[in-house]
């Protein structure tokens, strides 16, 4: 198991009294994402805890795109990745913030 | 000159040389054979008489049915009399195909496919006990056993004869047709394995003057379901490819006309037309048409009303009772059951079809996209002819002509249309495998293999979109080669090719729409979820089907 932790500075910050969200299913062989707001750090924080080695570049790659789509502050993110590829985390983490930032009435888990 | 006449050339050697076969199996065979009727105790002696060494011999064997009892009987001649055979078939499925030989009865083959016989045909191919001759399309084979490669014997495989030798195929029709033909007009004889004897056929798919031999098998020939996938195993990330496909490039071209290959991609696509396409207001104006076998994850469109049509290359196991009570939409016998025809399906989808979409193991920068892999020779099956423009093709449509606009580099060009050929891939594979590549490894299959050419599935001139998680790049759009290597590298994900994108280069692309991503097509990220499957099990398939579908034990979990 490896944890690996991102942090962007300079994003917008988000409401305080947004809700935590959390997207996929634990142990379904589907990636978990959880955000929630942190007042107190103006930052965004992303852990990850993954079983595969050695892909450090790439998610430091996925995480840089990630904040330059979502450009939030003020909120941590925890990801459990259950060896998900990349292509599932974006989707996910940009699921997770669509929910976060412009929740809707129904969604789908 | 020399005046001495030459003697009369005789023309009918071929006719003799059937008589010849025939003679020598009724005098070995005896009262094992009464009429075309052969025992099945004596199927070994009869190919040992009807077969010579030298000979061309075709083993049918399908994407579906199989002749194994001629496959079995094949490797137990007598190597000392029937040897360099010379195999030329569609498929090798069975280890008999190989047994053949390893067994010193055959040394050279040409053929299409070997999916579950890759590995060990590269083995044998590296060891020189197999000469490959090439290999082809399935279109390209099956034109050459009419030119040069026409077999002396065909080892077929049906569901039915009578005892006149009329064969009843039954839904996996498959190659039996262009086999037969091709080999009982050039005098060579077919044999064909039956799993009954009839008085009376439902109805003649081979008629009996075209046909040699008739065993019954003791066992019912092996079909293979190849084309059944589980929609439990459909990814999200699936469903979110088969969203961009269907707003993407179904909606905008209106293709109406297509052939989908085979996997979870495209299966992901058939299940989101009920659902997402049926929103779009997409019905009735795309998908009406197939060249498809009979997809058990079609169901649910076709009972939505979206598809009109289906010709099928083979059927699919468990989808008899329901294809038997939708024959409007099937090619169904007046006995009720599909009649399917690999060569016609083949041409069908080669020129009747506006789009090919399918999965793929590897694309380099030029769009060049192929399955090849390290130590396994697995050929091609459909796809080369389906995802390959038809530069024969003479008859317009909407689709088609949208696709050649694109394609046009400017007026003075004559116009022509083009058909959409899709290569549709995650970024990684299994095992963070990435899908994009420098360099094919069909070059070092090639080169290990001693093979003339890599075997390249599709190339990348007939390429006109590539469909990733990151986004769709229409190809047809690039004006150039570095245009067109950065419009594949910016969707190319995280992998390697990916991450060495120019970005300035794919931001303008993307300005352009050369690429677009899931937001630039509308799409909200929230809906990539599995409750847009019209089907979420094959369960829901039965129930969807009306119960009709009756799926193979091995895919019923309830």
């Amino acid at each position: 198991m490896e944890k690996l932790r991102f942090r962007f500075e300079g994003g917008n910050a988000a409401p305080a009294a947004t809700p935590a969200r959390i997207v996929g299913v634990v142990a379904s062989g589907n990636l978990e994402v959880l955000i929630e707001a942190l007042p107190g750090d103006a930052a965004c924080t992303i852990e990850v805890d993954t079983a595969a080695l050695g892909f450090g570049a790439i998610w430091q790659a996925v995480m840089n795109d990630f904040f330059a789509r979502h450009p939030l502050g003020g909120v941590r993110i925890a990801i459990n990745d259950a060896g998900a590829t990349p292509a599932i985390v974006s989707l996910r983490l940009d699921q997770a913030v669509e929910e976060f930032t412009r929740p809707r009435e129904s969604h789908h888990g | 000159m020399n005046a001495r006449m030459a003697p009369p050339r005789e023309w009918n050697r071929r006719a003799q040389g059937r008589l010849r076969r025939l003679e020598r199996a009724a005098t070995r065979l005896g009262p094992q054979l009464s009429g075309k009727l052969v025992d099945a105790a004596a199927i070994v002696p009869l190919l040992e008489e009807v077969i010579e060494a030298g000979d061309r011999v075709c083993l049918e064997g399908n994407n579906q049915k199989q002749a194994d009892l001629l496959a079995r009987a094949l490797t137990a001649v007598d190597p000392a009399r029937i040897h360099d055979l010379h195999m030329v078939q569609s498929v090798l499925a069975l280890p008999e195909h190989l047994d053949v030989f390893e067994r010193g009865i055959a040394s050279r083959l040409d053929f299409s496919f070997s999916g579950p016989q890759a590995a060990r045909l590269a083995k044998l191919a590296g060891s020189g006990r197999i000469a490959i001759g090439a290999i082809h399309t399935y279109l390209e084979l099956f034109g050459r056993y009419f030119i040069d490669l026409t077999p002396n014997v065909a080892l077929v495989a049906a569901q039915a004869a009578d005892r006149a030798g009329n064969l009843y195929t039954g839904p996996n029709t498959e190659d039996t047709p262009v086999i037969a033909e091709a080999t009982a007009f050039a005098s060579g004889l077919v044999v064909a394995q039956v799993n009954e004897i009839v008085p009376h056929l439902p109805r003649i798919d081979i008629p009996a003057d075209w046909v040699g031999f008739v065993v019954r098998s003791p066992t019912p020939h092996y079909i293979e379901p190849l084309f059944t996938r589980d929609p439990a195993k459909i990814s999200e990330i699936q469903v979110l490819m088969a969203m961009m496909a269907i707003k993407g490039i179904y909606a905008p071209y209106e293709v109406d006309r297509l052939n989908h290959g085979i996997g979870f991609d495209t299966a992901a696509i058939e299940l989101l037309l009920p659902t997402y396409a049926e929103a779009l207001g997409l019905r009735g104006r795309i998908c009406r048409h197939w060249a498809l076998n009979p997809h058990p994850t079609l169901i649910p469109a076709i009972e939505a009303g979206f598809v009109e049509s289906v010709h099928s290359f083979g059927s699919e196991l468990g989808m008899e009772d329901y294809i038997r009570a939708r024959p409007d939409v099937f090619f169904t016998g007046p006995d009720g059951s599909m009649r399917s025809n690999r060569a016609f399906c083949q041409t069908a989808g080669l020129y009747a079809c506006d789009m090919f979409i399918g999965s793929t193991l590897q694309i380099d920068l030029a769009g060049n996209s192929s399955t090849a892999t390290q130590g396994r020779i697995a050929g091609f099956g459909g796809a080369p002819n389906m995802g390959s423009d038809a530069r024969g093709r003479r008859h317009a449509t909407a689709p088609w002509l949208a696709a050649g606009r694109e394609a046009q580099r400017d007026a003075a060009t004559m116009p022509r249309g083009r058909k959409l050929v899709v290569q549709m891939v995650e970024t990684f594979r299994e095992h963070m495998e990435p899908a994009f590549v420098e360099r094919l490894d069909a070059w070092a299959l090639a080169e290990a293999a001693g093979m003339v050419l890599p075997p390249v599935m599709i190339y990348g001139d007939d390429v006109t979109h590539v469909l990733t998680e990151e986004g769709i790049a229409n190809l047809l759009l690039c004006r150039d080669d570095a245009e067109r290597e950065q419009a594949i590298r910016g969707v190319a994900g995280y992998t390697p090719v990916g991450l060495a994108r120019d970005r300035r280069a794919v931001a303008r692309l993307r300005e352009r729409g050369v690429i677009r991503r899931a937001e630039d097509l509308g799409i909200d990220k929230r809906d990539a979820t599995r409750d847009l499957l019209a089907a979420r099990s094959i369960k829901d398939l039965v129930r969807a089907s009306g119960g009709l579908y009756q799926p193979p034990k091995r895919f019923r979990n309830w």
